[in-house]
């Protein structure tokens, strides 16, 4: 069995991204994933009957624009709603509220302090414009700034370019959020605590650190970077979960005559005399092909998948310190109706349609953290809800509701492991958490499910159920991901490639690390035949 | 929420039971995060004649106010705006800019002087944070009086005789920008002898309790003297007129400029006569001393769009002319030789001057007035180049304004 150009091992978002780009370029693309669906951590799943879950990712703000036109994801069935809110609801009993409308937004923060108020547009003017100095880099393959190669040069001539062309005022304060925390970088511009809590979480989504430590300032421009694009300008929400927006990026893939094979899990990377040649499933099935692409994260690839014989002792070392650890779960909820928000006012029922994030200061942020850090879970997590079926009611049957809730955090290195009573046992944490702020959802729930991070792993191959593939954290970014000897989509094994969330520019749904590594893998077939 | 999730709503004034019974055509807009009218009637060409004929009543209650006391209360505001306040007497008021460090335009507004010790600053943006940034070091208590002080603008030739009437006070020795303090309705009444309309007129600074005591006293009062409830379209022609440059339309203040070039200098913006470097230290006084001298920057000018030919075109075509009766706010490109050497901000029809104007920022060498510019505009459906004379501003500017 031969003749295929590429294998592209995992049907992720990006694994999907990746291989329709390859078969648009005319490429025989193979890909095959380990589970019975297609999407990965990008998908929607009916594990209560009757109730679309978002087990995973839920909601879409840096997909690539570029991903969406060149693909026609539209024609394949992609629609975007866009988040029109965020409720914070406060222990005081009030709320803070983030509306779509400038005037609205502004007279809420100054409610609660006036000179925020003031200073907020210029806070929101000022990322904005730092995220679009760094924005151009996530389209790139990272060059290797220790690099003679004259593309490394002139892709780091192209940065420095860049970086003179800013103000100043703009390039310390970039200099200021890559090296500060997202804590200290918002205490310096604003003083209400329910302002800086809920902007808190954007430096801390997904990653295993609190507001108050290093790194986290990176993550919050990190974020800001979906808000510049023109495109969504917010967070937003695909007809059908995430799990739609990978059916049109397979719909999209097949059109181009991408093969897909579900069930069909890799158990390891065929190499001869160092080059990658196929894969060997765990059914005993043998696949052949000229290239072959891991969408699995960098530790799967490089400590499963691949003989550890094929690979150098610094590198597996290098590959073994890529941190993955984590501090993420999701839940979700089947409602037997909607559930009541004690602070939302009359008149304000529209927040039920947006964000509802339980983070009311930096504070409590930090202290579900430090519960945390030593192996533990927070005893009041902080969560990011959603109720989906309020803006596609297709997720639930009539009258009924789904409530996803992101929650951190709860560690993946629990101590004593996970197990099912632990699980419930934090489930009820969160519930608990939530009932505080809305005392009749115990009432509602018909069905509660949660994936901690040792779930995560067991099911979509998430090493520590690390959510972004790898901790988005400075020292393993751009030409530092996922190791710094290889962060061009390249690994040490001739022709075997990487395509997910463990490479540049990292995890969300993004599509860009399956489109920059298919144009660095076209280029390459290029130069072969040349 | 089941049905219609709930409304979103703006502030409103402390008229809006009375303004909203005006309202005619549903021509609503937002100012500073308040619903105003921008005209009562259908269209809002009687408002503008009561401007300039009569007196027009217009609701400036979304401008902030702000009282600033204490024993460094002069020093604080001198630091703070360019105009020199040292001259400034108790019942005095002085418009002009403040600006950021860097010289650009932060704001303009008015200071009113109440006491040796206690100012009104007014603002078209919210300036509290800026005023407590800026108090650093000074003995001063800072209060936000935008929501408790509801204002009125009353503007036009019958305006005086109508306060006079209203008050039995005789108003003549009130100088343009002067203040008393008045009753109107038994309520007390702060009076400044300031507008935007470049007209006689006053503005009333009122408590927000007694706010329709006093709209009703003015407008039962006002029926002899040729009254009007008048919206901001009708302001911003007469505006325009007057040569008024305004926050947002014709410049971007620099909070708010994305990159240092949107941001301007008041010397850009026709206010430097507003500068007073002379005095002691100032907010943004290095960059202003080097800006002053500048010659390869913009400069606030008058336009007068050759209007004949502009109606000639369209009638060539069997078409009515268009002009514009609203003010129209579109940036729009200036030509010298089909370079581009500036770009226009707001223009209307002057129903006063009978001329097609606007307002403009052109390159210093092109700003003396006579320069012949072009300016496209659309004629039915294609886009033409007209001839746009630059001219000194204001455009109109009665003796009553000042007499
Ligand atoms: C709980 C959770 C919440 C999240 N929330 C958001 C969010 O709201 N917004 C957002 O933008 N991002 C979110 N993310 C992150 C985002 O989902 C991921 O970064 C993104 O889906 C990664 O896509 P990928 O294609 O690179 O990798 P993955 O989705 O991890 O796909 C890898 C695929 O490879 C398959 N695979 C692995 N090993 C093998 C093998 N041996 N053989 C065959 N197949 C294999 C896996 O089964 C999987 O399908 C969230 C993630 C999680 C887990």
């Amino acid at each position: 069995m031969s003749g295929y150009d590429a294998i592209v091992i995992g049907a992720g978002h990006n694994g999907l991204v990746h291989a329709a780009y390859l078969a648009r370029a005319g490429k025989k693309v193979l890909v095959l994933e380990r589970r019975p669906v297609v999407g990965g951590a990008t998908i929607t799943e009916e594990i209560f009957p009757g109730f679309k879950f978002l087990t995973g990712s839920y909601l879409i703000s840096l997909l690539r624009p570029e991903v969406i036109r060149e693909l026609s994801l539209a024609k394949h069935g992609l629609e975007l709603m866009p988040l029109e809110s965020t409720l914070v609801p406060l222990q005081s009993g009030d709320y803070f509220a983030d509306w779509p409308d400038h005037d609205m937004t502004r007279e809420e923060i100054a409610r609660h302090n006036r000179r925020d108020a003031d200073i907020y547009p210029e806070y929101a003017a000022t990322m904005k414009r730092i995220a679009l100095w760094v924005k151009p880099l996530l389209d790139i393959a990272p060059p290797n700034p220790a690099s003679n190669d004259p593309r490394d040069k002139m892709a780091m001539a192209m940065i420095a370019e860049r970086l003179r062309a800013m103000s100043k005022s703009d390039f310390d304060l970039l200099c200021r959020l890559l090296t500060t925390s997202a804590a200290d970088f918002l205490d310096e511009w604003f003083e209400g605590e329910a302002l800086k809590g809920t902007k808190c979480t954007s430096g801390i989504i997904g990653t295993f650190l609190g507001p108050r430590s290093a790194g986290t300032g990176y993550v919050l421009l990190h974020h800001y970077l979906g808000e510049i694009d023109g495109v969504f300008r917010a967070w937003a929400f695909p007809r059908g979960g995430t799990g739609a927006f990978a059916q049109a990026v397979y719909s999209a893939a097949r059109s181009f005559g991408v093969e897909v094979r579900t069930n069909a899990a890799v158990k390891q990377v065929i190499i001869k005399d160092g080059v990658a040649k196929g894969v060997a499933l765990e059914n005993g099935d043998e696949f052949y092909a000229r290239r072959i692409i891991s969408n699995a994260d960098a530790k799967v690839t490089f400590l499963n998948l691949v003989d550890k014989k094929e690979l150098s002792p610094d590198f597996v070392n290098d590959i073994r310190r890529f941190r993955t650890t984590s501090a993420a779960c999701k839940v979700n909820l089947a409602l037997d109706g909607l559930p009541t928000f004690t602070s939302i006012p009359k008149g304000k029922e529209a927040l039920y349609r947006g964000s509802i994030e339980i983070a009311p200061s930096i504070d409590y942020v930090e202290k579900a953290y430090d519960d945390a850090k030593y192996g533990g879970w927070s005893t009041r997590p902080f969560m990011d809800a959603l109720i989906p079926s309020l803006l596609d009611p297709g997720m639930a049957p009539p009258g009924k509701h789904v409530m996803s809730l992101f929650v951190q955090y709860a560690s993946s290195e629990l101590e004593g492991g996970w197990n099912a009573e632990k699980r419930a046992t934090f489930l009820d944490i969160v519930i608990d958490t939530l009932s505080q702020y809305s005392p009749d959802i115990k009432s509602k729930i018909l069905f509660k499910h949660i994936n901690t991070p040792d779930e995560l792993e067991r099911q979509f191959a998430l090493s520590s159920g690390n959510i972004f593939q790898g901790e988005l954290a400075l020292h393993q970014l751009f030409f530092l991901k996922p190791v710094p000897t290889f962060a061009h989509y390249k690994s040490p094994i001739k022709h075997l490639w990487m395509c997910g969330a463990s490479t540049h520019p990292g995890g969300c749904i993004t599509g860009a690390p399956g489109r920059n590594a298919a144009m660095s893998l076209l280029r390459d077939f290029q130069e072969e035949s040349a | 929420m089941r049905d219609g999730m709930g409304m979103l709503s703006l502030k409103v004034t402390p008229f809006h039971p009375r303004t909203s019974e005006l309202m005619q055509g549903n021509a609503w807009r937002r100012w500073a995060g308040f619903t105003v009218a921008s005209c009562y009637e259908m269209a809002p060409d009687r408002e503008y004649l009561a401007i300039r004929n009569a007196c027009a009543l217009i609701d400036v209650s979304p401008l902030f106010k702000y009282r600033v006391s204490g024993k460094d209360s002069l020093a604080f505001l001198n630091r703070l705006v360019t105009r020199d306040l040292s001259k400034l007497s108790v019942g005095q008021v002085a418009y002009g800019p403040w600006c950021d460090s860097r010289g650009k335009v932060v704001d303009d507004g008015t200071v009113m002087r109440l006491d040796d010790h206690e100012f009104r600053l007014t603002s078209a943006e919210s300036s509290w944070r800026w005023l407590g940034d800026n108090a650093h070091g000074f003995d001063v208590f800072i209060a936000d009086e935008s929501d408790e002080t509801a204002a009125l603008s009353l503007q036009g030739p019958t305006s005086r005789a109508l306060l006079e009437k209203l008050t039995g006070v005789r108003l003549s020795d009130v100088k343009y920008h002067w203040m008393r303090s008045i009753e109107i309705a038994q309520r007390p009444v702060l009076l400044t002898r300031t507008g935007y309309t470049g007209d006689l007129g006053y503005e009333l600074w009122i408590r927000a309790e007694h706010a329709l005591d006093v709209w009703d006293a003015v407008v039962s009062e006002g029926a002899s003297f040729g009254l009007m409830p008048c919206g901001i379209w009708a302001m911003d022609v007469a505006r325009i007129e007057a040569g008024l440059v305004m926050l947002d339309v014709d410049y971007t203040p620099s909070p708010k400029a994305f990159t240092a070039n949107q941001a301007s200098s008041p010397f850009e913006l026709g206010l430097g006569w507003a500068v007073h470097l002379h005095k002691g230290d100032m907010v943004g006084k290095k960059a202003l001393m080097q800006d002053r001298l500048k010659t390869d920057g913009l400069k606030l000018t008058g336009l007068e769009i050759d209007h004949a030919a502009f109606m000639s075109a369209h009638e060539e075509l069997g078409l009515l002319t268009p002009l514009p009766f609203i003010p129209w706010r579109v940036v729009t490109p200036l030509f010298l030789d089909r370079e581009q050497v500036g770009y226009a901000t707001s223009g209307t029809w002057s129903p006063t001057l009978k001329k097609y104007i606007a307002l403009a920022q052109v390159a210093a060498r092109v700003a003396r007035a006579g320069n012949k510019l072009t300016i496209d505009l659309m004629v039915d459906r294609e886009r033409r180049p007209f001839a746009a004379v630059t001219t000194t501003l204001p455009f109109f500017n009665p003796e009553r304004k000042r007499a």
